[in-house]
């Protein structure tokens, strides 16, 4: 149908250009918030506060010379970043603002977002692969451990969500929860939620998970060899799956853009903006672990823990089915 | 078995420690110099690059052209260059002839301080040799920290016009830095 | 068609291919360094891994080399003191100090007490220093950026206390044959007054950060377990050799100066791996604050160079001689021979941090490439004093 196409295409600019502008705000915010945490003001030259140097910085990127290196695979070298920015621009789709407020309402919200961020793996072991070099190879070995592993528990605790909610429609899972703080998922389902949270930052390979580019033994891990904005669309596609991440933790666990007072797109913002800067937060506070202490984390602790909370909500969920239908 | 368990909630616990930290340093205010707007407090104790002190006459140096500061120099960054003697005029000349035919002692009348003294600061390691090793006292640190330069040869200087320059230009004006005014901490 | 370049044939140099000969089948040697993040400089170290495991490591020295024993040779024995600052650029004092000695011993000069006691105290605060830095540094090393920042933040303050005598921050040549250079005066006391109570309150901080924190705790636990054993083999020194349990610190051991009139302790660790390290370190800052609060109370009035110091046509009387001072990194001993001219004969200098590094191929085999870094940054190396 056309029009529906014609409706997709304008979401999907509308995406684009505020993933843009989200990758500028985040990088202020992110060096911002480091600089006060390490007691400097971090930027504050270009334009008031330094807001402008997000576009220096973008402008620089832009304008470097883009640059491969001796023997890597020209194709699959030049399809990583890309690869790895455009499936983000979908998962913004279905994902609800506010109430009625979203570029596409989609049956199979979760699903949709779940299924494409797989994508960004497949990115990231073909910019190390491709790249030629064994710092790149080392860091896309560990970014694919890392994300197959941590997606599981993940899904777990989605699910468990959905389970409760008894739907994959996001707008739905929101609707199902209330105004005020109690009422929303986070009361009901917490241990899914702390698991959600740090599968995420392993998922978003943010620190202290930050191992495929762990640089002090990988130099920039898988994309080492990447200049300009190869390297620019790998940093934006991080900015941007952190906020879906963030996003979808908003819409599961706390209440969507359920709040009192304020408008609802308001609170959905606040709330995702807090959650990103508790990532920020927790970047610049950790060590990085070691990567099989990583993978232990996941197998050891937060797979069973996520299978018993799913399995528990399930039978719940059921119990209270039986007692209602009854 | 609790035992365990409550040691994982204290590991736990220290990561919300660490959190705590960086949280009430994120909230306290900077302790960085925003340098171009202030300078920090302490930089009149840098040493900067070498100059000539001047005698009681602003601007005829202290030095006696011995030579001990480019002898003791590590790195030969100093050259002194001493004054040739004056021409002595006719009866000058005689009359040292004849003190010297007397076994008198002639007196030099070569003036001490140098014509020029060169020093290179691109190979200088600050290391205050020649300073200490000066009988007359004549060099010190300039102090001067915002001393750069485009090329090599601005890094060249020639002290005794050095000095005259500086002491040439009101006394005031003496390396004040781009915008003056120190920081409080 | 050749689009793919057989980087077996092109890539690597002397070192890498004598290094892969020894290889096994189906492994990846890798190069990290002379310029990579970890290595703190120009230190080079080839590994043979299997995944993420280290095989064999073999650290490759020589990037930095200055040649300071030669140059020792050309420059008088006065001449020569401004290398010394430039040999571990951490622990500048330390050297600076080992040479002066073996110099001073081979004359026989007496140094003024209140001289003594200056370097005592400029020689500890550079410790902490030098501390202050690896800590910051071995941290970004495991990834916290943050903590890094807070360690500058008060070693600013302690080289803002240096700098007043010396005159620089870093590259220090502040002993002089017969004392020091310069005395410390009022702003400089002040400082370091002010600057032992405010690093001792930043001390719990530090602990809550970081030494506390689950994540570095399992990160650094029993890995790198050097046994004493091994030590003694390689002539591991200072904080590496009393990380594994060895009692030994040339300040108590082969007291120099006048340590012998100070109260502290040697800190040990028996946990042998990158932990003891760590809490050896951690230590010693603390105690070395306590040497300088001792120092600073007993300090008598006086000369701080004394009468008669080398002039510069001076000659070393003929004679050799050994001093050996604790540094940061381990014992420093420097060796002089003077045949009574100006130069000195030969000077032989003996970086701990080099014997320290020797340990590290034997310490790193069978771990992980990130355990590998966290060895080698628990070492604590200087690459300019390993290369001298």
């Amino acid at each position: 149908m056309p029009a529906e196409f014609i409706h997709i295409l304008i979401a999907l600019a509308v995406v684009a250009a505020s993933v843009g502008a989200l990758g500028l705000v985040m990088v202020w915010v992110e060096r911002k918030v480091a600089g006060h945490i390490q007691r400097r003001p971090g930027p504050f030259e270009v334009g008031p506060n330094g807001l402008l140097q997000p576009f220096c910085d973008a402008l620089k990127l832009v304008g470097k010379q883009l640059f491969m290196p001796n023997g890597a695979d020209p194709i699959l070298f030049w399809l990583a970043p890309v690869l790895s920015f455009l499936p983000v621009l979908v998962l913004f789709l279905p994902l609800p603002l506010g109430d009625g407020i979203m570029a596409q309402n989609m049956n199979l919200g979760l699903l949709l977002i779940l299924a494409f961020s797989g994508l960004s793996v497949l990115a990231l072991l073909l910019g190390g692969w491709a790249s030629n070099n064994k710092y790149g190879l080392l860091g896309a070995a560990r970014g694919v451990a890392q994300s197959v592993a941590y997606e599981i528990p993940l899904l777990l605790a989605v699910l468990a969500v959905s389970f409760q909610a008894g739907s994959l429609n996001l707008a739905e899972v929101v609707k199902g929860q209330g105004t005020w703080p109690w009422q929303w998922n986070i009361m009901t389902q917490p241990l899914a939620f702390l698991i959600y949270l740090v599968s995420a930052l392993g998922e978003t390979n943010r620190a202290p998970f930050d191992l495929p580019e762990a640089e002090s033994e990988l130099t920039a891990g898988f994309h080492t060899e990447y200049s300009g904005m190869g390297f620019g669309l790998f940093f934006l596609a991080e900015y941007a799956n952190m906020a879906v991440v963030c996003a979808v933790a908003t819409v599961l666990f706390l209440g969507g853009w359920h709040g009192p007072i304020l408008p609802g797109p308001l609170w959905f913002v606040l709330k995702v903006s807090l959650l990103l800067l508790l990532m920020v937060f927790l970047r610049w506070t950790y060590p990085r672990v070691r990567f099989d202490q990583l993978l232990n984390i996941n197998w050891k602790w937060l797979l069973p823990l996520a299978v018993a909370n799913l399995l528990l909500t399930a039978f719940f969920v059921k119990f209270a089915q039986y007692v209602v239908v009854k | 078995m609790i035992k365990e368990a409550m040691k994982t909630v204290s590991d736990l616990w220290s990561l919300m420690v660490g959190l705590k930290v960086t949280g009430r340093y994120f909230l306290e205010p900077q302790v960085t110099v925003r340098y171009p707007w202030k300078a920090v407090d302490n930089i009149d104790t840098f040493k900067g690059h070498l100059e000539l002190v001047p005698s009681k006459d602003p601007f005829k140096p202290k030095c006696i052209s011995c030579g001990m500061c480019a002898l003791a120099c590590p790195s030969n960054c100093l050259t002194v260059v001493k004054r040739k003697p004056p021409k002595p005029t006719p009866e000058e000349e005689k009359a040292q002839a004849e003190a010297k035919a007397n076994g008198e002692k002639v007196k030099d009348k070569t003036p001490k301080d140098p014509e020029k003294f060169i020093y290179d600061y691109t190979l200088c390691s600050l290391c205050g040799t020649c300073m200490e090793n000066c009988p007359a006292g004549a060099l010190r640190f300039s102090g001067n920290v915002y001393q750069a330069g485009y090329s090599r040869n601005d890094f060249l200087f020639e002290l005794v016009a050095h000095m005259q320059t500086k002491a040439d230009a009101s006394p005031k004006t003496e390396f004040e830095p781009p915008v003056a005014e120190t920081s409080e901490a | 068609m050749t689009r793919y370049i057989d980087t077996e044939q092109t890539a690597g140099d002397f070192y890498t291919h004598n290094f892969a000969k020894k290889a096994q089948e189906g492994t990846l040697i890798l190069n990290l360094g002379p310029q990579h993040p970890s290595t703190h400089g120009v230190l080079r170290v080839v590994v043979e891994m299997d995944g993420e495991y280290v095989l064999r490591a073999e650290p490759i020295l020589g990037y930095l080399h200055r040649m300071h024993e030669k140059m020792a040779e050309v420059k008088t024995a006065a001449q020569f003191i401004p290398n010394m600052g430039r040999v571990d650029y951490l622990h500048a004092m330390a050297w600076n100090w080992a040479f002066v000695g073996a110099v001073e011993k081979i004359a026989g000069i007496e140094v003024p007490e209140r001289a003594e006691y200056v370097r005592v105290i400029t020689c500890e605060l550079n410790r902490i220093s030098s501390h202050l830095l690896w800590w910051g540094a071995y941290l970004l090393d495991l990834g916290a950026f943050t903590p890094i920042m807070y360690a500058f933040d008060d070693r600013e303050k302690l080289l803002d206390a240096l700098q007043v005598p010396t005159g620089s921050r870093l590259t220090y040549s502040y002993f002089r044959i017969g004392g020091v250079a310069q005395d410390l005066n009022d702003d400089c006391l002040g400082r370091i007054r002010a600057f032992i109570p405010w690093l001792r309150s930043r001390m719990p901080m530090y602990k809550d950060l970081v030494t506390d924190n689950i994540i570095l705790r399992k990160r650094i636990e029993d890995i790198g377990v050097i046994e004493p054993e091994l030590c003694r083999r390689y002539g591991a020194t200072g904080p590496v050799a009393r990380g594994s349990g060895i009692n030994y610190d040339v300040r108590r051991n082969e007291p120099y100066g006048i340590y012998s009139k100070f109260d502290f302790d040697i800190p040990t660790s028996e946990l042998k791996c990158a932990r003891g390290r760590y809490d050896v370190r951690m230590a010693e800052i603390e105690q070395s604050l306590r040497i300088i609060e001792q120092a600073l109370e007993m300090m008598p009035e006086g000369d701080v160079l004394v009468k008669g110091a080398p002039k510069p046509s001076w000659k070393v009387p003929a004679g050799e001689s050994y001093f050996a001072v604790e540094g940061a990194r381990g014992k420093i001993g420097v060796y002089v021979v003077s045949d009574g001219g100006k130069n000195l004969y030969r000077t032989k200098l003996r970086a701990p941090g080099f014997c320290n590094l020797s340990l590290f191929g034997e310490v790193s085999r069978g771990t992980i490439l990130a355990d590998a870094v966290a060895i080698l940054g628990s070492l604590d190396m200087v690459i300019p004093e390993i290369d001298r």
